[in-house]
């Protein structure tokens, strides 16, 4: 033995216990000095999986569900699991799948390839909203095509396919959108039109979180901490519509084949009670999967124009119905009472224009109401932008405009109701420009009888209805009543505005309205049983037969119901619109028509092909 | 015999080794049953279709080996250490020819299901051969010449591993270094080895010129610490040899690598940071081990090795797993542990008055110590990435097998020589 040798024992010993310290040391570091690697790990293996809640659902003003989801199942595909299995000698019989999915053996090849481009590893879609049957005989024997599974979505679906204008549609968030609101991410659902839209915030709901574990290749492996720090979704809140969906479905149904609109109004609330736009669509049409081509196929369609909602977009020219308000506003401003007498010959001649009438006589303001007179309403026009309190017929304009603004056209009421239009009242500055300076009363007095330069959409009409019918104030007009729950109000309009026409001024226009019915122009809107008060107009139309025009409200002694009927070249307000409206009130008022042959006549007629 | 009074009297094999043995085995299968588990998944203990099924069959073989070890004559292995040695190259070189590729390396046999790496059988081999040219080597000649042999002893199998394409086993066969220092091998020659491995690293983390500068300043250094005239030629003489080495270096690492190996050579020495590529799996692995923290995550508790996101989590990188769910202190326990077999080894091969026995002895310290040095090393970051695994706890059973067996004809030689 060399005890020189025995030494080298020790040495070694030492240099091995050395190298161990430094090891200890550097593990001393990793784990305790050195902090971020904690965060490192839960970031590499846990996600937040955001939970979406269900969408809130929609119900009209009787309980009716209008707006509920459905689900779908989308079958989905990871490439990789499913060729492991292969590769692992499981029996995946390719036939039968295209089967049970109605495919052939090749769209299938190219379908795999496809999600395989997008990733091996993550889920992609492979055949999209399976039917419920396709579903439910697939879920038999899933467990035989690994790599698949379903997935649930849910899609809008409307039982009853009516006011999809005013329901509107939802559909992906696009990237603008995310931009705006954190709130969204890539492949959310978000309203864009109607009240998916004004009501996104409450139907959405508030998302909720999953924290799953994930591995290296971001594949799913189960909760994190059992779920106990997940945040459950919050549904959606539940809608209530002022809409009464059988009015609606009626007055869709009325207006078949016709173009125009029909707004009905409770007056006492602001509640709108249906709101036509024909021609319309199905809203069934614009979900899931075929809403992009169906949605390019009623875009393209430039003849009936079926996406735009003309309750509220279309400008007409208010025609006679405008004279309401121009009586009104005559006695606010004092160049009017009900015992003021005009005489018509063939009309109101300016220079060498004539604005005809019928020779209506002597006649006052009751009478002029009830047989539309024209020569009436641009005397009491002219009289009242041109009345001597005003020192300039602009001071004089302006206060006629200002009346009119408080009986609500000429401006938005930026309501619950999407993409209105304000209509047109020019202001002082257009007629200046226009006339350069030189201006009077009767430059402008065809707007004394609805005509020239005034437009109103058919909710304005519908809304001064209303106001008509509460003799001076009106409640923004609006689509939804309650949210979350049928006892909680929708409490965004109720404030109660007053127009700047003095209470005792309705009288003689409301006398003048129900003599139309009974024995004026608007006779075709008359029923035994409930008196009407109504103005018919004819909206003249340079592109072809006039616009058919009836604004009404009832019952006259306690208004329940204020409606404007519009349908495009309709000819005389009497002729069409003045009977539909009366159908409207009827079955609201009755919830049945009495009237079977006026309801037959008018839905059959077709004014469009 | 003579000499009882020597040594401690041993009535038996030393269960020491065998306790540490089995704690080493036990945690090593826990640790890979935990890296396979799933929470809801069934417990399958003796299925072919979970690893620690698969361990557990391997641990059943390894105890039956080590039993029949020890019912073996000891004479035996002496004779035939040789021949064990030959035979287990042979195997090697067949493997060269038959064997299957696995992850990279053509160095497995395939039986039916069962994959076998015959390198890990080399390591004994060589051991028992590096004893037998100790033991035996007596006449003046034969001492001069076997340091040569003893390198030969070990290049062989080294050349073979690396034709095998398994550059971590390769090196393993170079820790007998540490039972040639025992058995007097000059320290200055080992010296200038690790200078030769400091001068590599230096050329290529910075460059030649800081490299000869800093050689000059030592140089100049050592003729103040000791300006014997015989030391002062030695040094000129290694600093010669040094500058060649620099250049040699400089210009193997520029012109003759691949930019993918200069790639792996330059993340191991920290030169450049790769964070997708071959930086990623140091990075998960130090994300494992450090997010332990003092007491660790718990048992399969951890996140990192179930989810995949360390590599090779239950083979190489298996000390990840204990990192992370017993934290700094399972790992100093475990170092520990391992720290008391080496020991345990070294002082009971002292103790031996056979020199085969105690030469054998300090082989199986020498592998055990190079593996876990190497691999405890490359997780935390202060190796580089070299394949080689946690000798009884890695999961595989050509590895485990070969470390039962090489420990195991060790306490079975050292009772009989007591």
């Amino acid at each position: 033995m060399n005890p020189l040798l025995e030494k080298r024992k020790n040495i070694i010993i030492v240099v091995m216990i050395f190298f161990m310290a430094i090891y200890v040391i550097k593990l001393f570091s990793l784990q305790i000095i050195e902090k971020g690697y904690k965060e490192d790990a839960i970031r590499n293996a846990i996600r937040e999986i955001n939970v979406i809640p269900p969408r809130g659902l929609i119900f009209d003003r009787n309980d009716s569900l209008i707006v509920y989801n459905e689900a779908a199942y989308d079958l989905m595909v990871i490439p990789k699991e499913m060729k492991e299995a292969i590769d692992q000698g499981a029996i995946f019989d390719t036939l039968d799948l295209c089967h049970v999915l109605d495919i052939p053996i090749e769209e299938f090849i190219k379908r795999i390839e496809k999600a395989k481009a997008y990733s091996p590893l993550l889920p992609s879609v492979f055949a999209q909203q399976m039917s419920k049957e396709d579903y439910g005989f697939l879920q038999e024997k899933l467990y035989r095509f690994p790599g698949f599974f379903v997935q649930n979505r849910t899609l809008r679906h409307y039982p009853i396919p009516v006011a999809a204008h005013i329901l509107g549609y939802i559909g992906e968030v696009n990237d603008e959108q995310i931009r705006k609101d954190s709130y969204y991410q890539m492949g959310d659902y978000i309203g864009i039109s109607g009240i998916e839209k004004s009501y996104e915030e409450e139907l959405r709901g508030v998302k909720g979180k999953r924290m799953v574990l994930v591995d290296v290749n971001n594949r799913e492996k189960g909760p994190y901490k059992n779920g106990d720090e997940d945040i459950p979704a919050e549904p959606g809140q539940d809608l209530w519509c002022t809409i009464d969906v059988e009015l609606q479905k009626f007055g869709e149904k009325l207006m078949s084949n016709k173009k125009g609109s029909i707004v009905a109004i409770e007056p006492q609330t602001g509640e709108i009670l249906c709101i036509v736009s024909t021609p319309s669509y199905d809203p069934n049409l614009l979900v899931g999967k075929a809403r992009s081509k169906n949605y390019a196929k009623l875009l393209m369609d430039s003849i009936n124009v079926p996406l735009y909602n003309r309750a509220l977009k279309a400008m007409y020219p208010p025609g006679s119905t405008f004279k309401l308000a121009n009586g009104l506003i005559g006695e606010q401003e004092g160049v009017l009472t009900r015992n003021t007498v005009y005489s018509c010959g063939a009309g109101y001649s300016i220079g060498n224009h004539i604005v005809h009438c019928h020779g209506c006589g002597s006649i006052n303001l009751v009478q002029a109401v009830q047989r539309s007179c024209n020569t009436y309403f641009c005397r009491a026009f002219y009289n009242t932008v041109s009345n001597s309190r005003y020192k300039s017929i602009q001071d004089g304009y302006l206060a006629w405009k200002n009346h009119i603004n408080s009986l609500g056209f000429g401006q938005k009421f930026n309501t619950d109701l999407p993409y209105e239009s304000s209509g047109i009242i020019p202001s002082v500055e257009y007629f200046n420009k226009k006339y350069n300076g030189h201006w009077n009363g009767n430059s402008i007095v065809s707007m004394g009888i609805g005509q020239g330069e005034v437009g109103s959409t058919p909710l304005q009409m519908a809304n001064f209805m209303a106001i008509i019918a509460n003799r001076g104030w009106y409640y923004k007009p609006h689509v939804v009543k309650a949210i979350g729950a049928k006892n909680k109000p929708n409490t965004r309009y109720n404030e109660k505005i007053y127009c700047d026409i003095e209470q005792r001024h309705f009288d003689a226009i409301i006398e003048g309205m129900l003599c139309v019915v009974t024995s004026g122009t608007g006779r075709s809107a008359k029923m035994d049983d409930i008196v009407i008060a109504g103005k018919t107009g004819t909206a003249q139309n340079p592109h072809g037969a006039d616009h058919s025009v009836f604004a009404c409200f009832a019952p006259a002694k306690d208004p329940k119901i204020a409606v404007f009927v519009l349908v495009e070249n309709g000819g005389f307000g009497a002729s069409v619109a003045a009977p539909i409206a009366s159908l409207i009130i009827e079955y609201y008022l009755h919830r049945e028509i009495k009237r079977t042959d006026l309801e037959e006549r008018m839905t059959s007629l077709k004014l469009i092909r | 015999m003579f000499g009882h009074s020597h040594t401690t009297v041993h009535k038996g094999f030393d269960n020491v080794l065998i306790i540490l043995y089995g704690i080493l085995v036990l945690i090593g299968w826990l640790t890979i049953y935990s890296t396979s588990y799933k929470p809801g998944s069934d417990f399958e203990l003796f299925s072919l279709n979970t690893y620690y099924g698969r361990q557990l069959i391997w641990i059943l073989i390894s105890v039956a080996t080590a039993i029949a070890i020890l019912l073996i004559d000891n004479k035996l292995i002496q004779t035939y250490a040789y021949p064990i040695y030959i035979f287990f190259l042979l195997l090697n070189i067949l493997v060269l020819f038959l064997g299957t590729e696995i992850s990279g390396a053509k160095a497995w046999i395939k039986i039916g299901s069962i994959s076998l790496q015959p390198i890990e059988f080399a390591k004994f081999a060589t051991a028992l051969a590096l004893a037998k040219l100790f033991s035996e080597s007596k006449t003046s000649s034969e001492k001069k010449m076997i340091w040569i042999y003893a390198f030969i002893l070990i290049l062989i199998p080294a050349g073979i591993a690396l034709l095998q394409d398994d550059t971590g086993s390769a090196l393993v066969f170079f820790s007998f270094i540490i039972l040639f220092y025992r058995e007097g091998f000059s320290p200055f020659i080992i010296f200038l080895g690790f200078l030769a491995i400091l001068l590599f690293i230096f050329t290529i983390y910075f460059n030649e010129l800081y490299t000869i500068t800093f050689l000059v300043i030592a140089l100049i250094i050592s003729f103040f610490i000791n300006n014997d005239k015989k030391y002062i030629t030695r040094n000129i003489l290694v600093f010669i040899g040094s500058i060649i080495l620099i250049f040699a270096v400089n210009y193997a690492y520029n012109d003759i690598l691949q930019p993918h190996q200069r790639q792996r050579i330059d993340t191991i020495l920290g030169k450049s940071v790769d964070p997708k590529g071959a930086d990623f799996n140091l990075n998960q692995s130090k994300i494992a081990i450090g997010s332990g923290g003092f007491f660790g995550k718990g048992y399969l508790k951890g996140t990192q090795t179930k989810l995949n996101f360390v590599p090779e989590q239950r083979t190489d990188f298996i000390f990840c797993g204990i990192g992370e769910e017993w934290g700094f202190l399972g790992c100093v326990a475990l170092i520990a542990i391992y720290l008391a077999l080496i020991i345990r080894l070294i002082t009971q091969a002292e103790k031996q008055r056979n020199a085969f026995v105690r030469v054998y002895g300090y082989g199986v310290a020498s592998v055990f110590f190079f593996h876990l040095f190497v691999n405890i090393g490359m997780t935390i970051g202060l190796m580089p990435v070299i394949g080689i695994p946690l000798p009884l706890i890695s999961y595989g059973g050509s590895s485990l097998w070969g470390f039962t067996i090489l420990l195991f004809i060790f306490i079975r030689l050292q009772y009989n020589n007591n």
